[in-house]
């Protein structure tokens, strides 16, 4: 374990992602304590005469957005939800996507076909009409976001790791372990998962941007962080007609979202390398 | 109630009459016009469609026994040459203008008229519309299906047409010149096998030319129409699935003449701050209440001094300000323009301090929690948000409930579920000038009922019999009387607050510079947009 | 093969089932009225039940459904409530659009997508790899409605390149497709970087690097069908979420896609119309897996179709 931190630590790009996660998940703690402004106080010297967003300037931050609440007090409360929907929701939909997919592709046949096709009836199922039926008969909740989002999102994965595994099969590698009697547990621990990690990596780190800019979609249709309750997601939804007039609500969230996704896949890929053992030295 | 946004007024038909006589210049002749609007053109049956978009198409489309001049609100004669009213105001009798065609080639007769009305009150045709038509004998039959035809419309002879009437009406007249009243050809509505809102045929100013689904639907003079010099121009097409923002982007480069869905948010201050703000942007109030309803049989709203309190604690000027000032502060229900407003009134003033100790004395000092409901399209959730935050300033915490319209819809109507609606985007605008439009659905016992519209379930079984008994003075010379009945009325509804009422916004149309015409024919007061009026400048 | 197609077939109409059936109890769920709806604010309790009635929403949910696949089996998608047409027509009427925008988008995302991979694999760890690697988290963390819009201000209203909306020609097919190839683009990029990196890595490849095979080689012998793989089923999986319309492209480019038509019925909880691009959609997104199921041997030949 400190082999790994201190391996990680020693390269810039994976220490610069590992600081950016620190700073953004002390921020999304810490709301509270640093934030200027309430998240959701409307204040009237918030607005211009006309009811237009102010531009960043040294009361505001950042600026503030449409109903002159502050930005930077948006975002960083906003952080809190986003990161765990980011995590929480996406984690479980890389997960159960890697699970099925692999168990579809490494054991043929019935169990396989059965996997697949349940896969497609899900993947071909009105998640937008699930959502919107949550939102009219339920209580609104982070985890029911969680749970409509990992529904949409693992499909995906589990049919780009079902492809990718019924390719790793057939390699000679794998046919060889299998002669030698290896364990099917032993076989997809030692050689297929690693040969997965890169999809896993991509998918994990990428879902999180997604699925930030997807809990907006769906706190529009009712069911996710209500008004005035702010996410990444919602302060970019809310706002991006005004993207000419007011760039700055559009700008600074779309660049914390990025960011986080990005640091998330530097960790990520530094992790891959130093876990792995065939890869070792070479990225 | 789709999202209707049919405005009338007396005061804009006042406006109107002055504004016209002090630039009437002449309309020019010819020329084809792009319309724009996000949404899909739903049907152009004038016995289905009820949304602003396709209501002011049909009108184009078809024609009444009566109607109103361009941008005004003043009852003529249109398809009927001449009408009569018996001295007890229970009989109308029609006599139809001979030779008009409907645009197959064959005349328009009376078994038109009843077969037309017979058919938008007949619930098989599954229209919206039926229910204006409550006044004559035997409709009632019709709408619950135990009659296959109303015996208050009587076929005298080819070219005149009666109706009895249950009681008097004051609004009948109006009622006739509603989309809902147009004359279709019964062999028409039968070749189209059910699509007739597809394959409208009419006798209107306009005839469909091409519809070609999904993306426009082009539209063309009707060289028979039976009003000289109406319409002006050729033709118009109607592009559907256009994002507001580029609709307006394309009006500003001179592709598209109307953007009918207006000036979104977002780009309001830019366009009327701009040079050429004068000359695209019509800018006109409409007769419409924004309101927040108080479910009058839910807990703590049962309570009269929980309501008063709220209605005390909205700061409407910062709403205002956060819809760039395109509405007014509303203290009562009715708009201002509707025969009964109360100019003199003042409703509840913004006070925290009083609306806090009110609470108090209610038996809440320290507040409440509530859901408040909405539609999710923007500006909506960020009034509610305004509301919400208001609120929260006298102790009540209100959730906010941002839905797509139809659960709104749905919720308000089921007893005990929403609290509070803000009616942003739903808002009552009146089907035509009249102040019991704004009574018997919205605030009245009738509504008060599962599915229904009077989200605050506020029934006055003492302001009923008032109620009817205005709605039945229909002499022309008792209106002054009327409308002070109606004043009463509501000033005693609005003491029992049943509402919040917010706002009154006004609509905002963007044209391009090449249109000419005034502003009362690009928001009509009944007809949204008068496309037979407009015309291009030469 | 000609078996296993079969079988598929067979499994695809069981899929659509299940799809109509699950959507068909959320609409019954789902608290809205659509007789209230078309009744209007002046109906009498009466009119609704009549309405209610007409469109045969008064019987038990397993008639309605029993009623509703019968209809399918005639080719019936059913009447909008709202537009009061068939459905079948009006989705008809918007396929050629959602076919020639899904082909050119898809286009747009390989060509992008592949062309960045190969060349920050080939360069990993340069200044090439780490641009495109920024530029795909650009691509995915930039809300659509204003990278459309971006796109739209540049190249149509301020240049004038192309017509800033509506279908017919190939130049209005341009900017929507960049907009979906621009963010889709990324997601691919990443994939095949990953793919190809990973092959680059291998011990065959090092053993025909050994042997003298030239680098380019190598490339389009071994590691690219290895990044073929999760390509083609990306692209089965696009196919599937394309057909079933691109709500936001197509709105700012007044592209006549399914999308909207499905956004609008959603929001007026128009029925027939909802189940009707469910359906399509559902159909669209198992022929995708099926295609991507099928190609996949004739990309990898190690893989034996089954």
């Amino acid at each position: 374990m400190t082999r790994v931190f201190s391996e990680l630590t020693r390269r810039p790009l994976a220490l610069f992602g590992l600081i950016a996660i620190v700073v953004v998940a002390g921020a999304a703690l810490a709301a509270p304590l640093i934030a200027p402004f309430s998240p959701s106080d409307q204040m009237f010297d918030g607005l211009s005469l006309e009811g237009a967003p102010l531009p960043p300037s040294p009361k505001f931050l950042l600026g503030t957005d449409t109903l002159g609440r502050d930005l930077l007090t948006r975002l960083l409360f906003g952080a809190r939800a986003s990161l765990a929907i980011g995590l929480v929701a996406n984690g479980t939909a890389v997960t159960i996507g890697l699970a099925v997919g692999l168990v579809a592709g490494y054991s043929r046949g019935v169990v396989g076909n059965v996997l697949m096709r349940f896969t497609d009836l899900m993947m071909a199922f009105p998640a937008l009409l699930l959502a919107i039926v949550l939102a009219a008969l339920l209580h609104p909740s982070l985890w029911i976001v969680a749970l409509v989002i990992a529904l949409v999102n693992w499909v995906q994965v589990a049919r780009i790791v079902y492809t990718e595994t019924r390719g790793l099969v057939e390699r000679d590698f794998i046919l060889a372990e299998r002669s030698l009697g290896a364990g099917h547990f032993r076989i997809v621990a030692m050689h297929i998962l690693p040969h997965l990690a890169p999809t896993a990596i991509v998918w994990g780190t990428l879902g999180i941007a997604t699925t930030v800019l997807l809990e907006a979609t769906l706190s529009f249709l009712g069911i996710g962080v209500q008004p005035p309750n702010p996410s990444w997601g919602n302060i970019i939804f809310e706002s991006q007609s005004y993207f000419q007039a007011a760039p700055w609500l559009v700008f600074f969230p779309g660049a914390v979202i990025l960011l986080t996704a990005l640091a998330f896949n530097l960790v990520g890929d530094a992790l891959r390398d130093i876990l792995d053992p065939t890869q070792r030295g070479k990225m | 109630m789709l999202p209707r946004l049919l405005q009338s007024t007396a005061l804009a038909g006042l406006l109107a009459c002055s504004a016209f006589a002090a630039r009437a210049d002449t309309p020019a002749q010819g020329g084809t016009i792009v319309v724009t609007y996000k949404d899909d053109i739903a049907t152009l049956d004038p016995a289905i469609g009820y949304d602003w978009q396709n209501w002011s198409i049909i009108n184009s489309l078809f024609s009444r026994l009566v109607d109103y001049p361009p941008g005004t609100t003043k009852i003529e004669p249109s398809l009927a040459q001449s009408y009569d009213i018996s001295p007890d105001g229970k009989t109308y009798t029609f006599k139809l203008m001979p030779g008009v065609k409907f645009t197959n080639g064959r005349e328009v007769v009376a078994s038109d008229v009843k077969y037309s009305i017979e058919r938008a009150i007949n619930p098989k045709t599954q229209g919206p519309g039926g229910g204006f038509f409550h006044s004559i004998v035997g409709s009632d039959k019709m709408l619950d299906s135990s009659a296959t035809s109303v015996t208050g419309i009587e076929v005298v002879d080819d070219h005149t047409v009666r109706f009895q009437l249950v009681q008097p009406d004051a609004t009948f007249l109006n009622v006739l010149a509603l989309d809902f009243a147009s004359v279709v050809p019964k062999e028409a509505v039968e070749a189209a096998n059910g699509d007739f809102g597809k394959h409208p045929v009419g006798s209107g100013g306009f005839k469909l030319k091409e519809w070609v689904v999904g993306q426009r639907i082009v539209f063309e003079r009707n060289p028979d129409h039976f009003r000289k010099g109406v319409p002006h121009v050729d033709g118009y097409t109607v592009e559907i699935g256009q994002e507001p923002l580029v609709a307006l982007l394309r009006l500003q480069k001179g592709e598209v003449d109307i953007a009918g869905d207006g000036i979104p948010p977002a780009k309001y201050l830019e366009v009327k701050n701009s040079p050429d703000s004068a000359d695209i942007i019509v800018d006109r109030p409409q007769l419409e209440t924004s309101y927040v309803t108080l479910n009058t049989q839910v807990k703590p709203f049962d309570n009269l001094k929980v309501r008063q309190a709220l209605n005390m604690a909205i700061n409407k000027d910062r709403i205002v300000r956060i819809v760039n000032g395109r509405a007014t502060p509303a203290n009562q229900p009715l708009p201002p323009g509707i025969p009964g407003f109360d100019k003199d009134a003042k409703g509840y003033a913004y006070d925290v301090a009083k609306a806090k100790s009110l609470l108090a004395e209610a038996g809440y000092p320290d507040g409440f929690s509530t859901e408040l409901y909405s539609t999710n399209t923007d500006p909506q959730p960020r009034i509610a948000q305004a509301i919400q935050q208001d609120l929260a300033a006298v102790g009540v915490k209100a959730e906010v409930k941002a839905l797509a319209q139809a659960n709104v819809i749905a919720a308000g109507g089921s007893p005990g579920q929403a609290p509070m609606v803000w009616s942003g985007g739903m808002a009552w605008i009146a089907d035509f000038p009249d102040p019991s439009d704004f009574y018997g659905p919205i605030l009245g016992c009738s509504g008060a009922v599962q599915g229904g519209w009077n989200w605050s379930w506020y029934c006055n079984k003492a302001i009923e019999p008032r109620a009817t008994a205005a709605d039945a003075v229909s002499d022309p010379a008792k209106a002054g009387e009327r409308a002070e009945d109606w004043r009463k009325i509501f000033s005693d509804i609005n003491a029992d607050a049943p509402w919040i009422p917010v706002l009154n916004e006004r609509r905002v149309v963007a044209k391009s510079k090449r249109m000419g015409g005034s502003d009362e024919i690009y928001i009509d007061p009944t007809r949204v947009i008068d496309y037979e009026a407009i015309y291009v400048k030469q | 093969m000609v078996i296993m197609l079969g079988r598929r077939v067979l499994q695809a109409v069981l899929i659509l089932l299940g799809v109509a059936l699950v959507t068909f109890v959320l609409l019954y769920w789902l608290p809205a009225d659509p007789a209230r709806l078309i009744a209007g604010r002046n109906a009498t309790a009466a009119t609704v039940v009549t309405i209610r009635h007409e469109l045969g929403l008064d019987q038990p949910l397993p008639v309605q459904f029993l009623h509703y696949v019968t209809g399918l089996l005639d080719g019936d998608l059913g009447r909008s409530y709202t537009q009061k047409t068939g459905v079948a027509g009006l989705i008809a009427a918007r396929i050629p659009a959602t076919l020639v925008l899904m082909a050119a988008g898809i286009l747009v995302e390989v060509a992008l997508g592949l062309t960045l991979g190969i060349l920050a694999a080939v360069w990993r760890g340069g200044a090439l790899d780490r641009s495109v690697m920024m530029l795909s988290f650009v691509g995915v963390s930039a809300p659509q409605f204003v990278v459309a819009l971006l796109l739209l201000y540049i190249f149509a209203a301020t240049l004038g390149w192309f017509p800033m909306s509506g279908f017919g020609s190939v130049r209005h097919v341009v900017l929507p497709a960049l907009t979906l190839g621009i963010l889709g683009a990324g997601w691919y990029a990443r994939m095949v970087r990953s793919a190809m990196i990973e092959v680059l890595g291998q011990d065959y490849v090092r053993t025909a690097r050994a042997k003298g095979l030239s680098g380019k080689r190598v490339l389009v012998r071994h590691a690219l069908p290895n990044a073929l793989l999760p390509i083609i089923a990306m692209i089965g999986i696009d196919i599937g979420q394309f057909m079933g319309g691109v709500v936001v492209v197509e709105a700012v480019y007044g592209w006549p896609g399914i999308g909207q038509l499905a956004w609008q019925a959603i929001q007026q909880v128009d029925i027939p119309i909802i189940m009707g691009v469910t359906l399509v959609s559902a159909l669209a997104i198992i022929l995708g897996n099926l295609l991507a199921d099928v190609a996949a041997p004739f990309i990898d030949p190690r893989i034996r179709a089954r």
